[in-house]
């Protein structure tokens, strides 16, 4: 035993855990695609973290109604002078700040829909192309079901019953893009779960649960992350929209979808009060699409 | 359509050799800088010779089969040298030019045929397309030579396979088609990339002896890749033997074959389970090391750091030429690079590893009685649900009957779809039997799943998997999925013990202890299969299934990984299951086997018993199919004819009536073979009477008048 005497070991630490992401991240490098997305994404990470210092005015403070873009603020009793670099909309708020508040909204809720989406669809995927039998006849058939709907029609059923909350629109976005999650967490596990290390676990035990959250699910991370990104994407339009549609969250919450709807019966004469809330939406969508686009490629190059 | 008449015919010189390669270096440009894949190769190939390319994964081989069409890929380059086909340089043609010459004139043959044929054509589609593309000949006479070809690569009714979709026949009759595609331009030159990895024994045999006939037939010279000197031995006139990019020794099979120069081709007969190897007496040596990777290459000789006779300051000193090896019989065209070739006595030293004390062996452990595993496959066509027919069996065992015991190695062999695999399915508890019993350590295990047995019955009983590739996660770290098996089965229980242990498992199993922390991508094929091997040990089973473990191995490899099996077996007194389909391996590794074909036992004995006569004549015709990489045996050749019947629809009688070259009548179809004892312990399922059996000559027999590698005789 000539290593008995060697046991010093570099124990496994955070420091190791750093290193691998610092590893994923120096791969996502050698694609510009990625690293534009990753930038994007980046840009309105910290413009929401930042939102209270980089706003000029607040959210909801009603100041000058109807002001073009880069129109001078001369200042009240309460806001001290500033211009409106966006301009203003028809309760004369300020469109900047609101965009800038707003970030926060999508850049919460987008996220946090996507994680309950995908934690309910891998679950249902993962029992699904694991057991298979009657499991997967009965989760397949309801994903089926769900699937057949136009989304539209689901989160306006779903919203208009429940009504509009942050929790709702959550509870929505899981219901609708669940089954889509399932579909794809199923198929790879029908091709993971035919590995020999998953027999390994099997021959010496281990419970379904174990085998499908420690064994298979680690291994289908690589397609379920580019999905993700993609799926975030997605999230953004649908907050979006169901803000369009007044089903977002209520008023007088700054939400980018919210304010193209309250300010499109004046987009012809106002334009800027649509357009800009229409870029930040569209820039931050492109953002996700770009850094989905950057991982499948480096995926695909290894 | 005709692509060939727009261009100028290419100045072929009839007189020159059909390819003349001359130090040519390939190169492929990575992320890591710029690789060698060849280095200063030079090949000679003339009218009508097979010449032979050998080698493990990795060492260039198919990459010179890649340069000689012109067909790198984008990162593959050729940096210098030059390669002839009939006088006419092919490094310096036009991309029209090239096409003119691909699959005409020079053509090429794939390890996997159901991926080089496309599923939607009808193979008499594919087929006629070779001439109509490269001559512009009629669809008529297109189709007249495809049956033509067809006939003469010995597919039965050609008619019937041209109008086939290439799903609809077998693996092999997929291979015949492909060589047959291959020779309907009439090609100068053949090459086959590894032509009958993929296939099954009996079936490679036929295969083998159909493209061995092939050059005389047609006049074909032929260039045969493979990792399998047995087979190179058996199709080729010449040898080249490479390893890392360079060829390290040429010469005529007899010569090379009969007195190997240089250490590595020495190393690697020592790898191979010849007939003379035994794994008490004469066990096998593998070739200490790895394979240096293409950029940590060392200075000198790329074997340098693995060989046993290195010598600092000769051998590292500069880049070695291939130098002719004379006298002792050797033909002048044997080369070795090696600069100590005429110093080495290979006889001083053993070309064997030190011989071991036989295993003691114990108490029964497993007892298999009239074990039946049937599948059930619902039909839902029309015809079945109006018969009332609707349920089919797939009978995957039919009632098998043997036993293990401790310390033993009993081999189960056959081809696929035997039911080999289902037999340790069943056993290690992801299938339940259908009928009969499976006694492990005297309880019966057969219809209980493996969440129904208790955590003893199942740390007791263990596997090895197949595809090193595969049996590892690649999400958890080396050390995690040892530990998982010490926690799972309780043999240790706090966090230091567990780590401790794992340490001590990764010591057997001969890694370095940093491999703990490592993922399993880091890990070559052979280490990933020892971290299996850790793994399977890891709760002290008294019994281990390797299913076919070192079959996807390079020989080399191959054998270090089979020598650690055997050990770790002696150590605990394990009774080791063996899985496979090399008769090679299994004489060399077993002290009992079962032969099985089409889900039913043909044979069982000792190896000794199984591999002379009586023999079942299944048994013979998969002896005889083994290729054997030593001039010195002779075997008697038998070829299979016919297809595997289907299991879903298995012959009445006899499962190997439709093959059998020794079927006596009707009785073979229509009747169940008695099963005869020719001796204790030795069953043979045959209608023929055991005293006709006995009649039989060996199909192996060693002419043996000069050691050729010196070891000792078995006991």
């Amino acid at each position: 035993m000539a290593h008995a005497t060697t046991l010093t070991m570099p124990a496994p630490t955070s420091e190791a855990a750093l290193a691998r992401a610092l590893r994923s991240f120096a791969l996502l490098r050698e694609s510009w695609v990625g690293m534009t997305g990753a930038g994007i994404i980046l840009f309105w990470v910290a413009v929401a973290l930042l939102a209270h210092w980089i706003a000029p005015f607040g959210p909801n403070a009603t100041l000058v109604p109807w002001q073009k873009p880069l129109a001078a603020f001369a200042g009240n009793s309460v806001v001290p002078p500033g211009r409106f670099w966006l301009g203003t909309d028809h309760l004369g708020r300020d469109i900047l700040s609101r965009i800038i508040w707003g970030s926060r909204t999508v850049l919460t809720y987008a996220p946090l829909a996507t994680l309950c989406a995908y934690t309910v669809g891998s679950i249902m995927g993962l029992a699904a192309g694991y057991l298979r039998g009657w499991v997967d006849d009965v989760l397949s058939r309801i994903a089926d079901i769900i699937l057949s709907f136009p989304v539209l029609v689901l989160y306006v059923i779903i919203i208009a019953t429940f009504g509009a909350s942050p929790l709702n629109i959550i509870f929505a976005i899981t219901f609708a893009s669940g089954p889509g999650i399932m579909r794809i967490v199923r198929g790879l596990t029908l091709d993971l779960r035919s590995r020999e290390y998953v027999a390994a676990a099997e021959t010496r035990g281990d419970s379904p649960w174990r085998i499908m959250l420690v064994e298979i699910l680690p291994n289908a991370r690589g397609p379920v992350i580019v999905d993700a990104c993609l799926r975030l994407g997605y999230v953004t339009i649908t907050i979006g929209v169901l803000g369009f549609l007044g089903l977002g969250l209520p008023p007088p919450n700054p939400d980018w979808g919210g304010m193209i709807n309250e300010a499109r019966s004046m987009a012809l004469a106002f334009p800027h009060m649509t357009l800009f809330p229409c870029i930040a939406i569209s820039s931050l969508i492109l953002g996700f699409n770009l850094l989905a686009d950057g991982l499948r490629e480096i995926s695909l190059r290894d | 359509m005709n692509a060939g008449a727009r261009t100028m015919p290419l100045p072929f010189d009839e007189s020159a050799p059909v390819l003349e390669i001359k130090d040519l270096n390939v190169s492929y440009s990575t992320r890591a800088g710029e690789i060698p894949a060849v280095i200063d190769f030079s090949l000679t190939v003339q009218k009508g010779e097979s010449v032979g390319l050998v080698g493990e994964s990795g060492c260039g081989k198919s990459t010179v089969a890649l340069a000689i069409m012109q067909h790198m890929g984008r990162n593959g380059a050729i940096k210098s040298g030059s390669i002839r086909f009939k006088g006419v340089e092919l490094t310096k043609l036009r991309q029209e030019e090239l096409r003119q010459l691909r699959g005409s004139k020079i053509s090429m043959i794939y390890q996997e045929p159901f991926a080089a044929l496309n599923p939607s054509l009808t193979l008499g589609r594919q087929l006629m397309e070779v001439p109509i593309v490269h001559e512009g000949v009629g669809a008529s006479e297109a189709r007249a030579r495809a049956i033509r070809v067809l006939g003469d690569v010995r597919l039965p009714d050609p008619e019937r396979v041209m109008a086939a979709y290439p799903h609809q026949i077998s693996g092999g009759q997929q291979q015949r088609v492909v060589i047959a595609m291959a020779l309907l331009s009439n090609p100068a030159l053949l090459l086959l990339d590894e032509p009958t990895t993929a296939l099954d024994v009996t079936v490679e045999a036929g295969i083998t002896k159909l493209i061995a006939n092939i050059s005389e037939q047609y006049g074909t010279s032929q260039i045969y890749i493979s990792h399998n000197l047995g087979l190179i031995r058996e199709v080729c006139d010449r040898v080249f033997v490479m390893y890392s990019g360079e060829v390290v020794e040429e010469g005529t099979i007899q010569s090379l074959f009969t007195r190997p120069k240089h250490p590595y081709t020495h190393g690697l007969f020592g790898c191979i389970p010849l007939p003379s190897a035994d794994k008490n007496a004469a066990p096998l040596k593998p070739i200490r090391g790895q394979l240096p990777l293409p950029h940590e290459r060392p200075r000198g000789c790329n074997f340098g750091p693995r060989c046993d006779f290195f010598q600092a300051g000769r051998c590292d000193a500069a880049d070695i030429p291939m130098t002719p090896i004379t006298g002792d019989g050797a033909t002048p065209d044997h080369r070795a690079r090696c600069t100590r070739w005429s110093e080495i006595d290979f006889g001083a030293t053993d070309a064997r590893g030190h011989a071991k004390d036989p295993m003691a062996i114990g108490d029964t452990v497993l007892e298999v009685q009239r074990m039946r595993k049937y599948y059930e496959v619902m039909d839902r066509s029309l015809a079945a649900i109006i018969s009332g027919k609707r349920v089919r069996y797939i009978k995957a065992n039919e009632s098998l009957d043997f036993d293990a015991r401790r310390g033993e190695t009993v081999a189960i062999v056959g081809e696929s779809g035997c039911g080999k695999s289902t037999f340790a399915k069943v056993l290690i508890g992801l299938e339940t039997a259908t009928a009969g019993e499976v006694r492990h350590d005297g309880q019966n295990v057969a219809q209980t799943p493996v969440r129904g047995r208790s955590s003893t019955q199942i740390s007791s009983l263990q596997m090895v998997f197949q595809n090193p590739f595969d049996t590892l996660n690649p999400s958890h770290s080396v050390g995690a999925q040892i530990a998982r098996v010490i926690k799972k089965f309780g043999v240790e229980t706090s966090k230091a013990k567990i780590r401790e242990r794992v340490f001590a498992l990764l010591d057997t199993v001969k890694l370095p202890r940093e491999f703990y922390y490592r993922r399993p991508r880091q890990l070559s094929g052979g280490q990933k299969q020892r971290v299996g091997i850790a793994r399977a040990f890891a709760g002290n089973p008294s019994m281990v299934i390797a299913d076919e473990p070192v079959s996807s191995l390079d020989v080399s490899v191959a054998a270090a990984v089979t020598e650690l099996l055997t050990d770790i077996q002696r150590r605990h007194q394990t009774t080791l299951l063996f899985i496979s389909h090399d008769l090679s391996v299994v004489r060399y590794l077993a002290d009992r086997i079962v032969v099985m074909y089409l889900g039913q036992i043909m044979e069982r004995g000792t190896t000794q018993q199984v591999f002379s006569p009586p023999y079942h004549p299944y048994t013979e015709a998969l002896l005889s199919a083994v290729p054997i990489a030593d001039p010195q045996v002779v075997k008697r050749e038998i070829v299979l004819e016919g297809n595997l019947p289907s299991v879903l629809n298995p012959p009445k009688g006899c499962p190997f009536t439709t093959r059998c070259p020794r079927k006596v009548g009707r009785i073979c179809d229509d009747e169940r073979p008695p099963v005869q004892m020719a001796a204790e312990g030795h069953a043979i399922a045959c209608h023929i009477p055991l005293g006709v059996l006995r009649e039989v000559e060996p199909v192996i027999a060693v002419r043996r008048t000069e050691a050729r590698l010196t070891r000792p005789q078995r006991g």
